[in-house]
């Protein structure tokens, strides 16, 4: 757990303190810190945790168009929403939960070749050659790329009929009937390749950051002792990004797993049923139809679920690295 | 993480007045080819009224994908603008979250009386029963909009009046690369207006009479997979609307590769991708060739726009003098006649500028066939659930799938179980 690795520093006698040169009248040095994270924490409050309260208080409501006006006026319904939601044989739930595996595809998915990648293009420019800074800023484009812009284009590249990518496939004869890329099966792929193409310059820049703190004498004894690439790769450069990889494997979950940029702008406000994903479902279970209730709670099961992986997820990779 | 976007998307321009001059806001719909053309519409008109009245307006035109957001936002937060103009099938939805002033005899009054009103337009207004939520500001209806010279060239002399007729000739205009028909299969709204009117019909209705969905009878069924075969059994519809959201259909008809489309006042728009008007006809939406047992004589719903006033206004009188002034007589023609739809006030009907061939069928459709979609609360659960549901099955019919009529009544019964919750 984190709090045996920080033991030793609580251990160690704080900077040498010269006695009576303390000032009285200033603020005692304990209250400081508070003070200096206050403002952080009021913004905090204000921005992340009061709506996350406000949206738990409506997941116990019937809020509908109705009560919007005056959310005082909702009835109370207690756990009724998350009994409709969490329901797995009743439509709502049922749809839900489609949507839920679904999206658990499309992350691991998407988390895993945009890991992938960022490592595989960050190895491969860790050593200078010509055209290694060209390179790095073409592979960071599509990261300083305007999201909305760039995945407009994409429903551009994906229109049957005059769309750049089924163009390409007829030219070169790999096709002959025109495939649907934004309806049906294949809209799922055409999500998961705008979400890594959108992403894994993110892994790419995290790793490549990494890697500057793996000393090159480590290589170079291995490279003594006869270990090749996948070697290197798997006993001196993975080892040593470990706490990069812990917290990137982490951020890269939870925004794909919240995406909503990247379904909304490409298929509009309803996604096709092989690629509904969760943040796009609850935003049509509450703002088009109007069951902002429902939507909450939903919303508030999202987040639990969220919070839960995140937990489990912490406490695993922590454990393996203190056994490491 | 629900309220914060909610909030987010709210609006803090002033509603009401200041304290000497007074002014107002206004949300605009997108009525014009596009934002900019509707603002230089705008523009001299509202200069206008405050001319008359000394009432500024500051007004603002929302794209359709944002405005029911928008005014959710308005109607939670209790701020926004003063004026607004909301889609007409949003009235009975809208008008349940009791933000807006309903026109009561008194208030309809102060803004010219009940009977100034086509009553067809006031109709789609909100629930029966009620006093409007709002009133009609422009008006519209479906046509069937045929490419001439592709008529000519197929040696076809009439616009169909049959869906059999529609067919018939569809299958003949099917060819080189072109189509008979073509839709917006991706839209969900787009698929609920044709829901409802070949549901009429077919003698289908999507409420009872207690408001309850009933959207899996047999009548409903027939009526959605009608529409669904043009594609799936007549093919002639190219498959790939079934991935059109952004008006492409009207770009298919107006560079010739459609030669039929199902719109509402699609005049303006062909003519903004290079279509002339003299190109193409417009004919009443056909009828089935026997009615089905209990099949109306409807062919379009009652299309439009409502202008509504928020109750958050200050200024509630400057609010209303201002709606009267857009459905002043002079407005109306002048407003109606650059973008295209029909006056909603009867006062004006009959000015030359609506006697095109477009306008005087919409117009007859208005008067004679065209019915409001069902004026319940759950209407925009409706369009969003059904269509969603026929964009399924345009995917589905897409990738040669066969559409039978299990398959139909299976995704409508999905839709309704959704309703309940």
């Amino acid at each position: 757990m984190v709090t045996t690795t920080t033991a030793p520093e609580e251990a160690r006698p704080s900077t040498p303190r010269k006695a009576g040169r303390k000032p009285k009248s200033r603020l005692p040095r304990s209250k400081l810190p508070y003070l200096l994270l206050l403002p952080a924490v009021a913004l905090e409050l204000l921005v992340h945790v009061i709506p996350m309260v406000v949206g738990v208080w409506m997941s116990v409501l019937e809020l509908t168009q109705f009560q919007i006006r005056n959310w005082s006026e909702a009835p109370f319904a207690g756990l009724d929403n998350y009994r409709a939601t969490l329901d797995f044989n009743g439509p709502v739930g049922e749809e839900l939960l489609h949507s839920f595996w679904v999206t658990v595809l499309y992350t691991t998915l998407s988390v895993g070749l945009c890991w992938l990648f960022g490592l595989f293009a960050a190895v491969f420019l860790q050593r200078p050659f010509p055209g290694r800074s060209l390179l790095r800023t073409l592979f960071l484009t599509p990261y300083a790329l305007p999201v909305y812009a760039a995945i407009i284009t994409w429903t551009f590249i994906y229109q049957r009929d005059t769309g750049l990518l089924n163009e390409l496939l007829t030219v070169t004869g790999l096709v002959d009937e025109r495939p649907f890329w934004l309806i049906g099966p294949n809209s799922f792929w055409a999500l998961l390749v705008v979400s890594v193409w959108k992403q894994w310059p993110f892994a790419f820049l995290c790793i490549m950051a990494g890697l500057q703190n793996v000393p090159t004498e480590m290589y170079e004894a291995a490279a003594i002792d006869g270990a090749g690439f996948w070697r290197r790769l798997k006993d001196v450069t993975l080892p040593m990004l470990r706490p990069v990889n812990q917290v990137l494997v982490l951020v890269l979950f939870l925004w794909t797993f919240n995406d909503f940029n990247t379904p909304f702008v490409l298929f509009g406000g309803s996604a096709p049923e092989q690629a509904d994903i969760i943040s796009i479902h609850i935003y049509r279970s509450s703002f088009i139809t109007w069951n902002f209730g429902q939507g909450s709670a939903m919303s508030v099961a999202l987040l639990l679920f969220l919070l839960l992986v995140t937990a489990v997820y912490l406490l695993i990779t922590n454990r393996r690295r203190e056994h490491a | 993480m629900l309220a914060a976007s909610v909030t987010a998307c709210g609006d803090d321009s002033d509603g009401g007045s200041g304290g000497g001059a007074k002014t107002l806001t206004y949300w605009a719909s997108n009525q014009g080819a596009s934002i900019d053309f509707d603002k230089k519409t705008l523009e001299p008109e509202l200069a206008k009224f405050e001319q008359q009245t000394g009432i500024k307006v500051n007004f603002e035109v929302v794209p359709w994908s944002d405005l029911l957001n928008r005014l959710l936002a308005a109607a939670t937060s209790g701020k926004g603008p003063d004026v607004v103009n909301i889609g007409n099938t949003w009235s009975a939805s809208l008008q349940a979250t009791g933000a807006f002033v309903p026109f009561d005899d008194a208030t309809i009054g102060a803004v010219g009386g009940k009977d100034r009103f086509v009553p067809a337009a006031l109709a789609a207004a909100g629930a029966p029963g009620q006093p409007p939520t709002a009133v009609p500001l422009y008006s519209l209806s479906y046509a069937l909009y045929y490419n001439k010279k592709a008529f000519s060239d197929a040696g076809i002399t009439a616009p169909p009046t049959t869906w059999e007729e529609l067919v018939t000739v569809g299958k003949k205009l099917t060819k080189d690369g072109k189509w008979g028909l073509a839709l917006e299969g991706a839209n969900p709204s787009e698929n609920s207006h044709h829901a409802f009117a070949f549901g009429q019909q077919w003698g289908g209705e999507w409420f009872d009479a207690a408001g309850k969905p009933t959207f899996d009878t047999p009548q409903n069924v027939a009526a959605v997979k009608r529409y669904i075969d043009f594609m799936a059994v007549d093919k002639i519809v190219n498959p790939s609307n079934a991935e059109y959201a952004q008006n492409q259909s009207i770009t298919d008809f107006a560079n010739g590769k459609a030669a039929m489309l199902l719109w509402q006042a699609a005049g303006n728009a062909a003519k903004a991708q290079g279509m002339a008007p003299d190109a193409y006809g417009v004919a009443p939406v056909p009828f089935p060739a026997t009615a089905p047992a209990g099949g109306k004589k409807i062919n379009s719903m009652v299309a439009g726009i409502n202008i509504a006033v928020f109750k958050h206004t200050k200024d509630k009188d400057a609010a209303l003098q201002f709606v009267k002034f857009m459905t002043s007589d002079a407005e109306q023609v002048q407003l109606n006649k650059t973008y295209g739809s029909l006056p909603s006030v009867t006062t004006v009907a009959s000015d030359a500028a609506f006697q095109a061939e477009e306008q005087k069928v919409l117009a007859s459709v208005l008067a004679t066939s065209a019915a409001p979609l069902p004026q319940v609360a759950e209407e925009s659960k409706f369009e969003t659930l059904v269509g969603t549901a026929m964009k399924e099955l345009f995917a589905d019919a897409a990738s040669g799938k066969p559409i039978t009529e299990d398959a139909v009544k299976e995704k409508l019964s999905n839709a309704q179980q959704q309703m309940g919750s």
